[in-house]
């Protein structure tokens, strides 16, 4: 996609491309697929332009009581301080999909890429990798994530770490286990033979072949990461209020439940569907890839 | 008596990838009467092993049964439901799966499950069926019967697995046997012992049998009678006799053709005198495992091995599992360091190690797997697999590049059309001849070929060696070809050299291989090879395992073969190292005989079955 993409940006000629590439790519799904690029495509939108469209302030209270039903002014109702819950959702998703798909795919991207290279490097860096991550397992993410919040103060940038680096290590050990496995196919054999250096052998002969099951590990831990972010902004270490993301929109209302209240429900579906599209997406994808090499 | 099977117009239906349906066995009839042995033999894709199964009332997911009845005994296989053919299948029918290895739980003692067909269907007590599971050990020649049924399976070789599959399968006295080439996977000196152990209880016990198989002279050992399938449909069906002797059908006629080794052989060129020998290989020494005090690894694998190639010529070597054979290329290419002794190019001495050798030493020797379906990266078009090589090593780019691809896929006969396809799309033989290309496209002095006609069938693979022919007379390639199979290495190789437990046992040309006397070894090797006519396993002498003796593993000194020698002198060969011995026709041996004994050996068992 890539190749295609930076081209077109260059040239407008180049433009239909794009065009038809992604139309083929939409033909190329399934419906699963579809629905999970529709509901993806969805959130990604709300992030980028629902601040702008939230009716409300984030912050300000706005209803006259507290856990208001759906309503012409409040569709959504209203939170357990009487503040607009549609416009909160709105504001919210920017923090999970901004902060915890760029967590999920920092924490991925970098677990594999460590992987390939402990996988390409022989025995001495690759015990050390391992060790390595072994240790950063073993240490509890909440822990981790208080100390380095009592260090450094709560801020978008330091949750965008904590969460990569709790959930790097799981990343790098699956990768490692199918890169390693990988390493050993005669073509790996073939192109080491060959005399290709070890970036070449990593990019182009072993990362493709395990790329999908990469992509399923990422839709699991994204989902992940979204628990992660709220359970520590439920212990105020997360997104600092008025800001809330899903997952602590969610757990600030729960208190609610028991009378009924409905402010619960945007949130939670909020990110039921977000999850879900995620994965729908991912696992279309490789056979995507199968339908793409029928038609050539 | 009557017919034990009887299948009339068996179809079978699958779903390719478009969800189309597919008729992969087409109108398929026959009958096999009680007490004989019907082969079913073809390439892959011929819908011998669905017909297989079919007998037994399965079709492989994606398949459907879709016409056609099977009759075995008094059963009516086809209308059977799920609960019946739970009773029919182990106790009614029984089946002989290629690989033991993976056809049996390796935490379970062989024992628990030899008998459990017969447990599990309450056809026999545990004490009666551990008897006669006994019984079959001992008929299927098994060593210690009486004990082996505590072994675990990883606790036995893959050729007594095999056997003990079958001791499996028969302990239910089935009404049918299905065999599904079940010595592929054999070395040919195991092969000859499971055939042998095959057919005595197939006949002594009067069972039917369905023999799956793509070797013809192997079902010429065991079948009455035999059925050639060809893309699911039977092309020609007869007596074992009238089919090897006079087929009929033209596609039988190429089958029989591909199966005889023909003599590929180019001109051997003459050793050049003054220009030394384009590979030198001088006593290495390679193996896995961290080296020793000695210096040698824990897992010595091949042991001072000596061989050269000259410029144009082709050396093979050939051996059983486990001699070291793919070891020695691995060596040659780089990729496992020697412990000891060096290897040679054009007289200068190669860096063992892949880093240390420059990218033109790399280019100058090539290696090609064995297996195309994991030499070839699954997601890589033909284009990049090829263009690749092309870029590294002669630096081509774009529209150069491009035309080179398409001029060595002329070169290997495919279309060029096939650049833009994937690996995975390819078949079996078009993933080798570009497996064979990519090598070629470095413009190698030397090519290793490891194994490469083994995993195809024998018309692909005859192809192949034919092309393999033709690249040598065109391009003046020089190959070392491993293979397990002698009859391709004397046919195609100027010279061969025989390993044994990573000794080099016999070397020689052509002609010194053609003809007695040999290493025992080489000789029970050819011995082996099963030749395509009736009768061939009965004439050919059992040998009798001899006990191994127990000093004779503990020392590295002493000769590796000793434990299976029929020609061992004990007081000398146990003791002291074999010597070289150079034998009137030009062929090295490693043995402490006489070329007059070697060669009375041999001729001594001819006369004797004769």
């Amino acid at each position: 996609m890539t190749e295609a993409v930076v081209p077109a940006a260059a040239t407008p000629p180049a433009k239909p491309g794009v065009v038809v590439r992604a139309a083929r790519f939409w033909r190329s799904l399934s419906l699963s697929g579809r629905v999970g690029l529709a509901l993806v495509a969805f959130w990604v939108a709300t992030a980028v332009v629902g601040p702008l469209l939230a009716p409300y302030e984030v912050g300000a209270i706005v209803a006259p009581d507290v856990f208001e039903g759906f309503s012409a002014a409040h569709p959504l109702g209203s939170d357990y301080l009487g503040r607009d819950v549609l416009s909160r959702v709105l504001s919210g998703a920017r923090y999970t999909v901004g902060l915890a798909l760029a967590a999920a795919v920092l924490a991925s991207t970098t677990g594999t890429a460590l992987a390939l290279f402990a996988a390409v490097s022989g025995r001495w860096i690759d015990e050390a990798l391992s060790r390595v991550m072994d240790a950063f397992i073993s240490i509890p993410s909440k822990v981790l994530a208080l100390v380095m919040v009592a260090a450094f103060g709560s801020s978008i940038p330091l949750l965008l770490v904590i969460a990569a680096v709790t959930y790097v290590p799981g990343a790098y050990r699956i990768a490692r286990s199918m890169a390693v496995n990988l390493n050993e196919m005669d073509y790996v054999q073939a192109a080491r033979a060959r005399g290709e250096g070890r970036f070449y052998l990593a990019r182009a002969e072993i990362l493709p072949n395990m790329i999908h099951p990469m992509l399923a590990d990422f839709g699991l831990r994204f989902v992940f990461v979204v628990l992660l972010l709220s359970g520590l902004s439920f212990l105020g270490l997360g997104v600092q209020p008025p800001n809330a993301d899903l997952g602590s929109l969610v757990r600030e209302n729960t208190s609610g439940l028991g009378d009924g209240a409905l402010a619960v429900l945007a949130p939670a579906l909020a990110i039921a569907t977000l999850t879900i599209g995620v994965n729908l997406l991912i696992d279309a994808l490789p056979g995507r890839a199968r339908r793409i090499q029928g038609e050539a | 008596m009557g017919d034990q099977v009887l299948v009339e117009g068996l179809r079978v239906t699958a779903r390719d990838d478009q969800g189309r349906s597919v008729t992969i066995v087409k109108d398929v009839s026959f009958s096999v009467p009680k007490g004989e042995v019907l082969a079913l033999i073809g390439e892959s894709g011929s819908g011998k092993t669905t017909i297989a199964l079919a007998l037994m009332g399965y079709a492989r997911a994606g398949c459907r049964i879709a016409g056609g009845t099977i009759q075995v005994g008094e059963t009516d296989v086809l209308s059977l439901d799920a609960d019946q053919l739970t009773t029919y299948r182990g106790a009614t029918v029984a089946y002989v799966a290629q690989s033991a290895a993976a056809a049996f739980n390796p935490s379970k003692t062989i024992m628990d499950q030899v008998v459990e067909p017969a447990t599990i269907h309450g056809l026999l007590t545990r004490k009666a069926a551990e008897a006669k599971a006994v019984e079959l050990f001992h008929a299927l020649a098994l060593p210690d019967p009486e004990h082996i049924g505590r072994r675990y399976p990883h606790q036995v070789s893959g050729g007594q697995l095999q056997r003990l599959m079958a001791a499996m399968a028969l302990i239910t006295d089935p009404a049918l046997v299905i065999l599904d080439e079940p010595t592929t996977a054999l070395d040919v000196t195991t092969q000859i012992e499971a055939l042998r152990a095959f057919k005595k209880v197939v006949r002594d016990r009067g069972a039917t049998a369905v023999y799956v198989s793509h070797d013809l002279a192997v079902v010429a050992q065991m079948a009455d009678r035999i059925i050639v399938l060809k893309n699911g449909e039977m092309r020609e069906a007869g007596a074992t006799e009238q089919v090897l002797h006079a087929p009929k059908d033209v596609y039988t006629q190429t089958l029989m053709a591909a199966a005889r080794p023909q003599v590929r052989g180019v001109a051997a060129p003459e050793p050049g005198g003054v220009l030394p020998p384009l590979l030198e290989v001088r006593d290495l020494t390679a193996g896995y495992g961290r080296p020793g005090a000695d210096g040698l690894p824990r897992i010595p694998v091949l042991r001072d091995v000596d061989l050269r190639i000259e410029r144009g010529a082709t050396l093979g070597v050939i051996g059983e599992s486990g001699s070291g054979k793919s070891t020695l290329a691995r060596v040659v290419a780089g990729l496992l360091p020697a412990a000891r002794g060096s290897v040679l190019l054009n007289g200068q001495v190669l860096p063992p190690t892949l880093a240390a050798r420059t990218r033109d030493q790399l280019r100058r020797i090539q290696i090609v797997f064995q297996n195309a379906d994991t030499a070839l990266n699954p997601g890589h078009s033909v284009e990049r697999i090829l263009g690749r090589p092309l870029e590294l090593y002669h630096g081509l780019k774009g529209e150069a590049r491009d035309r080179r691809v398409a001029e060595l896929l002329d070169l290997i006969r495919l279309p060029a059309a096939l650049a833009g396809r994937r690996a995975g799309e390819l078949s079996g033989g078009q993933k080798q001849r570009i497996n064979l290309a990519r090598a070629l496209a470095a413009e190698p002095d030397l090519i290793l070929c490891d194994e490469v006609t083994s995993a195809l069938d024998t018309v692909v693979a005859a192809a192949i060696l034919d092309l393999m022919a033709e690249l040598r007379r065109e391009l003046g390639v020089s190959f070392m070809f491993i293979s397990h199979d002698i009859s391709t290495v004397r046919a195609i190789c100027d010279d061969i050299a025989v390993l044994y437990a990573g000794r080099k046992v016999e070397t020689g040309n052509r002609a010194a291989f053609q003809s007695p006397p040999f290493h025992p070894y080489t000789d029970l090797l050819i011995a082996s090879v099963p030749e395509m006519r009736r009768g061939w396993l009965e004439e050919t002498p059992a040998r009798e395992a001899r006990s191994p003796i127990a000093s004779a593993s503990n020392s590295d000194q002493i000769c590796g073969f000793l434990d299976r020698c029929p020609l061992r002198v004990a007081g000398v060969c146990d003791v002291t190292a074999p010597p070289r011995v150079r034998l009137a026709q030009g062929a090295e041996v490693l043995c402490h005989r006489s070329e007059a004994d070697l060669a009375a050996a041999r001729l001594g068992r001819s006369a004797g079955t004769a």
